[in-house]
Order: C-alpha cells, then sequence, then structure tokens
C-alpha cells in the first residue's frame, strides 16, 4: 500500500505574508506609540479619549472581518469551492476575536466615562448577538463531520451573521442608545483624527494578515482531513 | 456531486432566514424597545409612569446641581428642553458628570416628583476635541466638584 496521496495538495506559498507579519506588527507598535505620544488629554473625557485608538480599530476590523465571511460564504454556496468555506472560517474566527476584543475594550471605555460597564442599549445588545452567532457559528463547524454539510451550514449561519453588521453599524442612529453615534472627521481634532487613521490602518493589516496565516492552517487541516478520510475509505485509488 | 436544484434551493432557505432574522431583530427592537425616556414622555406616562423600573434620559439643567459631599447626596434636573424632571442619586457622580452633560439615570419616579436614580449614567458626545489653552481636564472636574458644594 503506497502512503497517503499529498500531491493533490498543493499547499499556499508564505511568500511575502512573514515579511508582512512583521511589518504589520512593527507598524501596529509604532501607530500606538505614536498616537499616544502625540496626542493631548480630551476636553471632556481626559486621557481616557486614549481607548479610541483600539476600541474603534477593533471594531472596524470586526465588521471587515465578517464582510469577508459573508463574500466567501456566499461564493462557496454558488461555486461549491471548499477554498471559500476555509476562508471564511478563518475570516470568522479572527472577526470573532476583534468583536470579542471590541467588546471588552468598550466595557473598560464604558466604566469611566459613562459609569456603567454594560448597558443593555441597542448598540452593546446588537454587537454582543453578532459575537454570538459567530462563536455558534464556529461552534457549528466543530459538530458536523462532513465537510459539504459543515460548509453549507455555516456558509448560512455566516450569511445571517454577517447581516448583523448593518444592524450594529446603524443600531445608535435608529434606537435611543446610551452609546453616542459614530464620530465623524469634523468632530475629531486633527491630532486624534490622525492617530485613530493610522491604528485603524494597522489594525486592518493585522486583521488580514491572521486570515491568511489561518486560512493556510485550515488548507493544511482540510488535506489531512482529506486524506484520513480516503485512508478510511481503502486508500487512495485515483 | 450536489444538483443546480439543490444549490438554489439552499441559497433560498438562505434568504428567507436572513430576511425573517432580520425582520425578528428590527421589528422586534424597533417595537419593544425604547432604551430611555425624556421628561416628557415619563410625565406624559401619568400613573403609569410612577412606582416602574424604568430610564430617564436628557440633559442636566445648568445651574440644577446640588452635591451634598458629606452625605454623598445628589439633586438634579433633567430637561429635554421642553419638560424637566427632578432627579436623587445617592453617591459622587461620575468623572464627565456636569452642567448640560447627557446622562441617562435608571430608577423609579416617585409620587412626591422627584425620580429616585440608582444608577447615574452619563451619555457623552461623538466629538473628541483638545482642551483650549489654559484648561487642564483633571482641574476642570475638580473646581467642578468644588463650585457644586453647598
Amino acid at each position: 500500500m503506497s502512503p497517503v496521496n499529498t500531491n493533490a495538495f498543493d499547499p499556499p506559498k508564505a511568500g511575502p505574508w512573514v515579511a508582512i507579519g512583521w511589518l504589520s506588527f512593527a507598524f501596529f507598535v509604532f501607530t500606538q506609540v505614536f498616537a499616544v505620544m502625540t496626542s493631548p488629554a480630551d476636553a471632556m473625557m481626559g486621557h481616557l479619549q486614549k481607548m479610541m485608538y483600539v476600541h474603534v480599530p477593533a471594531a472596524w476590523v470586526t465588521f471587515l472581518a465578517f464582510g469577508i465571511v459573508l463574500v466567501a460564504s456566499l461564493y462557496f454556496l454558488m461555486k461549491e469551492d471548499e477554498r471559500a468555506d476555509l476562508l471564511a472560517a478563518s475570516a470568522a474566527e479572527v472577526g470573532s476575536l476583534f468583536c470579542g476584543l471590541t467588546l471588552v475594550l468598550g466595557m473598560l471605555w464604558g466604566r469611566p466615562t459613562w459609569n456603567v460597564w454594560w448597558s443593555w442599549d441597542a448598540r452593546l445588545t446588537s454587537t454582543l448577538v453578532l459575537f454570538l452567532i459567530f462563536v455558534g457559528y464556529l461552534a457549528l463547524r466543530s459538530f458536523v463531520e462532513d465537510p459539504q454539510r459543515r460548509g453549507q451550514w455555516s456558509a448560512a449561519v455566516g450569511i445571517l451573521g454577517a447581516i448583523n453588521v448593518p444592524i450594529v453599524w446603524m443600531s445608535v442612529r435608529w434606537w435611543r442608545t446610551l452609546h453616542q453615534i459614530q464620530s465623524n472627521p469634523r468632530g475629531l481634532s486633527p491630532e486624534y483624527l490622525r492617530g485613530l487613521l493610522l491604528n485603524v490602518a494597522a489594525f486592518t493589516l493585522l486583521c488580514i494578515w491572521f486570515i491568511q496565516r489561518r486560512y493556510v492552517a485550515a488548507r493544511y487541516e482540510r488535506a489531512a482531513e482529506h486524506a484520513s478520510q480516503a485512508a478510511a475509505l481503502g486508500g487512495n485509488d485515483e | 456531486m450536489t444538483s443546480k436544484k439543490t444549490k438554489w434551493g439552499a441559497l433560498v432557505a438562505v434568504g428567507v432566514l436572513a430576511i425573517a432574522f432580520g425582520w425578528l431583530i428590527y421589528g422586534g427592537l424597533d417595537s419593544n424597545v425604547v432604551y430611555f425616556l425624556t421628561p416628557k414622555e415619563l410625565a406624559a406616562k401619568g400613573e403609569k409612569g410612577y412606582d416602574v423600573p424604568v430610564r430617564l434620559g436628557g440633559q442636566v439643567k445648568p445651574g440644577s446641581v446640588v452635591w451634598d459631599d458629606k452625605a454623598l447626596d445628589l439633586r438634579f434636573a433633567v430637561t429635554d428642553g421642553t419638560g424637566e424632571i427632578a432627579v436623587h442619586s445617592k453617591g459622587a457622580p461620575p468623572q464627565m458628570f456636569k452642567d448640560g452633560q447627557g446622562v441617562v439615570v435608571e430608577g423609579r419616579y416617585g409620587r412626591d416628583g422627584v425620580f429616585q436614580s440608582t444608577s447615574l449614567m452619563v451619555k457623552h458626545s461623538n466629538e473628541y476635541k483638545a482642551p483650549k489653552a489654559g484648561e487642564r481636564p483633571a482641574e476642570m472636574y475638580k473646581s467642578l466638584m468644588k463650585s457644586t458644594k453647598t
């Protein structure tokens, strides 16, 4: 009996991704230090304003990651390309991480400014729902054995979850909330806006890098899954 | 291999689920969840507005803040420009609390016309501005606490 055929799997090349990873981390450290060092205390909330440089970018890349889940899930349902399923799963995992981070950082910011860690307003509640849907998405994937089914079911949940993103975004305008509405560039002093945009860029790079790394790992996992299934069925005949 | 038919069936199912889900969230929240009432709305509830857990939101009416730092007793009025309701709260106010600041208070509206607050929250704006020359945020808070002592 020949060893399990791995020729069918062409592992994605690391290529420039190692360098992109290091540069993203270095850029992130720079933008954080730069933003904190160059911005004065806010007239209202003092240095608590610095939370802006982590909470807001984390929320932004959460939306980005779940947007990737939406596009990849739709593509998977139409083309049945398993790579799209793996990309959706990778983006969902990274998105969940940043969504959890957004919630925790928001709570840390809310306690000293709003005077509470948490309140059940529409923005906070809808963000928690978004987080829980994607935790459910990840749980679902680990429960379904058949890759085809797993892909279809999780694509459905991923699309439903992503529909929440515009709801979370609009929640502060559709309903009365404790959370303030989105800031716009005119409402921010330039020294805050500069640091914020730089950090959004840094978080975006990191998010894409995380998703890429996770996607490569998922490709290897899937190849191993196919190989073990082929072995269980009596070897690789093709 | 899945046929074309099941593929489109799955897509339609997802579409239907998505619409149902969106309607549930949006429709449900829209009709049931009003995070806070304005002073005018709470007053308009009449009998039904008294002695039930409710959130009241608006601005701290300038000049209405009375702070007793010995008894940690805070009184102020919440206004929405048209109506106003007197609020009583225990404990030190949060750092950002001041005249004209947006606030949301949780508690019960008493028949004596005073809202007894159990939780005082600050609702701040979406603007972030560096202080003007000579202003120091920490000192602004201290001077506020001094000026509101009685």
